[in-house]
Formats: structure tokens, sequence, C-alpha cells
């Protein structure tokens, strides 16, 4: 069931470069599942920002974003206490079904995919399923939540500048372990390199937004059966309707 | 009755409050946030022949007070429309829609319309002439007051119910079309749909749209098209249904004033999905406050 609320941010913190932390509080009537994502009304605005959901506890639900434009240079500015109205929780989960049957699972992020993948491993953590987190990052200076996926997972890391983990690629990384099924959020060019040597998988897509569910129909892409909405129908898909 | 029912054409609505076309999904994607048979009426995605994915993404800009959209007539085609959503918005909605019906040629607009003529939810048409969103040389065919006068000919020979004509606001004829459709036998106009817009990132130049050329909506065209809706009451006798940039209930009572029979709410629904809700909510004060006893009887009003 999704709801338009008032939320109050609790912190807002910058974590890396141009990458913050922020969350954001209130009664939380409709509880929220990994692989969904919130919309927030930013004043100044016209259309609101699709933020994927990173962590949820109680009555917090936290989002972690760069700074690309206006709009999230905006919200890096705002500080404890402030009401944002909110819509949420949008899109559809990753599909856990049947997950302890998939063999040997693996979750691949990269840069601000990152944080969707992270309410998942807690959530896979929670379901007892053993799974292993490959992350990648432009330089060190971008990276975050490594010592947070330490805590509750086997980590590989990978980075363009070599600054931290390995140099190179995730998909080098993914290349050299042995996986039956993967999680994956990231840059597109990313998706489509895990897409390609990944066994079998789901993965979250991104596109730019109208409303964020449903009804404008801006994010619309071809799938292998049908023409689905990634807000509506997505963000989530099977590796085997993904077109690319 | 109560003081905020209108008489549309055939249509007797509860209220002015209509989602407009492409804007509202197929009414469901609004049900988590409010009970939408509050609503005057709805408008849903216009239907055509044949599915259509529509235009490349992105096809959707922000701007300042408003957006860019170049969705292109995405569309499931009239049949699978009758034979999957027809039923989903049954089950949710009570009152009549209004169908958009959309097309490349004047035998694919008569070939939808002609298919809504035994759909019971169906309470009249809106026919959209005006996507900017389609190829220029399939989109110049209905600029023509020539070409609108036969289209609109055509549909009323074969049309049981009620259709009004979608006007778009990017040709300088726009009342010499409304006269055409009203000549022809249209039941009324909708004015309008979106301005052509455009929008480029200066960070590099590019323009941000797939489509480049997209159609504008939002809070910033609403005076341009009060405008129109004006002239437009000037020069037909037919109802009208006022729509660009409403975002509440002083922007109905101001296009009802203009000369809105009823009022669509466009984009705003997208950042606001309860705002139409909202407006329902805030007329009969608003109206109370401004001492109107009726809002039917502010029709046109300005005028005279």
């Amino acid at each position: 069931m999704k709801s338009q609320v008032v939320l109050k941010i609790k912190s807002n913190i910058k974590l890396a470069k141009n990458i913050f932390l922020m969350k954001i509080f209130g009664y939380i009537e409709n509880l929220p599942v990994p692989g969904q994502f919130i919309n927030i009304k930013i004043e100044n605005f016209f259309l609101r920002r699709p933020f994927s959901i990173c962590n949820f506890k109680e009555d917090t639900i936290s989002i972690i974003y760069k700074i690309v434009g206006k709009g999230t240079k905006s919200l890096s500015k705002m500080k404890p206490n402030k009401s944002l109205n909110v819509l949420y929780p949008l899109g559809n989960g990753f599909d856990l079904n049947d997950v302890e049957k998939r063999g040997k699972i693996i979750l691949v992020g990269g840069g601000v995919g990152i944080p969707p993948l992270y309410f998942l491993a807690k959530e896979l953590k929670k379901l007892k399923i053993n799974f292993e987190v490959v992350l990648g990052f432009t330089t060190y200076e971008e990276s975050f939540f490594v010592k947070e996926f330490l805590d509750i997972s086997k980590l590989h890391v990978a980075s363009i500048d070599g600054k931290i983990g390995k140099k190179g690629l995730v998909t080098d990384i993914l290349k050299e372990i042995s996986h039956d099924y993967y999680f994956t959020c990231g840059p597109l060019a990313m998706l489509k390199a895990v897409h390609k040597i990944g066994k079998e998988g789901q993965l979250s897509l991104e596109e730019r937004m109208g409303c964020g569910f449903g009804a404008c129909m801006g994010c619309s892409l071809r799938t292998s059966t049908k023409v689905k909405r990634v807000c509506a129908e997505g963000p989530i898909f099977k590796s085997s309707e993904v077109v690319f | 009755m109560s003081n905020l029912n209108v008489q549309l054409s055939s249509m007797m609505l509860d209220n002015p409050i209509i989602p407009a076309s492409g804007t509202f999904g197929f009414g469901y994607e609004f049900k988590d946030f409010y009970d939408i048979n509050i609503l005057g009426s709805m408008v849903l995605k216009s239907i055509t022949k044949s599915a259509r994915f529509g235009n490349d993404t992105p096809r959707i800009a922000e701007c300042k007070s408003g957006m860019l959209n170049a969705i292109g007539l995405q569309n499931p085609g009239i049949e699978a429309f009758l034979e999957d959503e027809v039923l989903k918005i049954n089950k949710i909605f009570k009152k009549k829609i209004i169908a958009s019906v959309a097309g490349f040629s004047e035998e694919e607009y008569v070939y939808v319309a002609k298919k809504f003529n035994d759909i019971e939810i169906v309470g009249m048409l809106e026919i959209n002439i005006s996507c900017p969103n389609i190829k220029k040389e399939e989109g110049k065919f209905f600029s023509s007051e020539k070409n609108i006068y036969s289209l609109c000919r055509e549909i009323r020979k074969v049309v049981k119910k009620p259709f009004f004509i979608k006007l778009s606001p990017n040709t300088e004829n726009v009342i010499s079309v409304a006269k055409a459709a009203e000549d022809a036998g249209a039941n009324g106009i909708t004015a309008c749909n979106t301005y052509f817009g455009m929008a480029i990132d200066p960070r590099n130049g590019k323009v941000v749209v797939s489509t480049k050329k997209a159609g504008f909506s939002g809070p910033a065209i609403k005076p341009l098209t009060v405008r129109l809706v004006y002239e437009i009451f000037e020069n037909v006798k037919v109802p009208i249904m006022g729509s660009g940039g409403i975002s509440n209930s002083d922007d109905v009572i101001e296009f009802m004033y203009a000369g809105a029979t009823a009022t669509q709410i466009g984009s705003q629904n997208l950042i606001n999905p309860t705002v139409c809700k909202e407006i329902i909510s805030d007329l009969p004060k608003k109206i109370k406050k401004y001492n109107i006893k009726s809002l039917k009887d502010i029709i046109g009003k300005s005028h005279y």
C-alpha cells in the first residue's frame, strides 16, 4: 500500500565525496522491503526525486544519495528536524521467494547503486541465507559503507583508482568467484556487464521518472515479455526479462 | 444537489474535478492514495488502434514551474484495453469515465472511437488531436480546420456518445479549429494539451528529452491556457473542459470564470497524488468565502 506522508529528517551526513546518508523518521505505516524506493518532494523543484531505501528500522528510513544536480544539492543542505513530503514505499522489492534454493548468492553493487543491496543484505542475514558481496567504486574518496557490509557479509571490493580493494571493475572480481544467483544495482554499464557474465539473477534498473507510481509512463522499458514501467512493475527485473 | 455539481454535456458531475489524460494512468494507480470515486470523472490514457511503446527514454524532464514529457502515446491498444483494463477500472470506479482516443489517421480515430459505443463505463469520449509527441508529418494533419471538420463529421456518424475535441495550443488557429469541431458535431472542447517546449542541460549542451521537442505542462502554463479558454468561450456554444497548470481550488474557479464547465488536473497529479482530493474538499470552503452560491453559476461569468 503506497502512501504520501510527512516525515522528518533525523540526520543528514556526508559519507564520502558528494555522497550523503539521510535518515528520515516518523510514523511508518507501510513497511518497505529491500529494493523499494521513496519519492521525495524538494522545495522549489517541480518533480520529486526517487531514492532507493538503504535501510529501515522501526520508525526510520535511510537513503544514501549522491549530489548529481540542483535537487540533490539542495537535499544535501537540509538540516535535522526539517519536514519532508515523501511517497513510499514505491515499486517492488527483490523477489526472495525460494531464495534458499538459489545456491550460492552474490550481491553486486556499484556506486550509489549499493544502498538497496545493504537493505537486501540485512534481510538475507535475517533469513539465514549465505551470500557474498562485491562492491565497486570509482575512487577511494567516493567509497562508503565498506565497514557496514564487512560486519554482515563476506566482502570483495574493487575500485577504478585502485586505492581501495582490487584495482579494476566489479566484474573482474565477479569473473573469479563462483556463484549461482546474483542481485545487482549500479550504473548501466555495470549492469550490462553483470547481465552478460553473471549467471541468473535480479537487476534493479533506473530510468528518469515523472511520478514514481505508474501514472505518467515516463519510465517505461521494453522487456522480453512486455513493456513495463520501472517504477510500477520494477525497479527489480529478472535477468531473463531484461533486454539490453 | 450539491453546490459543486455541473452538467457536462450528457454527464452530471458531482464536481468539476477530472484528472487529465496521461497523468492518471488507468485510475488504479491512485487507489492507494484515496477513494477515486469522489472525482467528477476521469480521463484515461489515450488509446490507439494498436499497442504503442511510445518514444525512447528519457521522456521526462523537469523545468521551473513545470515539466516536459514526450511519452508518445504509450498504450496497450484498443483490444487489450477493452479486454483487460476496463474490467480493472470497473472494480474500482463506479462513475462514468471519459475515454481518450488517439490515432494517426481519420480512419484510425473513427475505428477506435466506435469501439467505445457499447462500453458502459464510458460516459463520453475525448478525441486527442493534439499529442505534441508524435512525428511532425503525423501530427500536422490535425492543425487544419478542414481536416478537423472532416474528422468530427466521421466520428459523429458512428459514435453514439458525446465527444469532446482536445485542442493543441501550438497552432495559430486554435479558435477556428474549435469552431470547426463544433460545426461538425463535437459536443465540447478540451482546452488544451501541452505546449511545445525544450530543455537543454547547461553542463553539456545536450537536449534532455530523447525527442528533443516535448510537451510542457505545469503551473507555468496556466495563464496561457486561461486566455485560450476565455477566447474559445466567446466563439463556441458547446461546453469547455479547461486544462492547463491547475494545482488548487482557486485555479479551478479561475478557469470556470473564464468559461470552463469542468476542469482537468494534469501534471500536479504526478507530484501530489492527492491533489484532486484536496481540491474537492477545499472547493466548498472557497466558494463560501467568495460568496458563490453554486459553482455552475460562475461558468463564463468573467465575460458578462
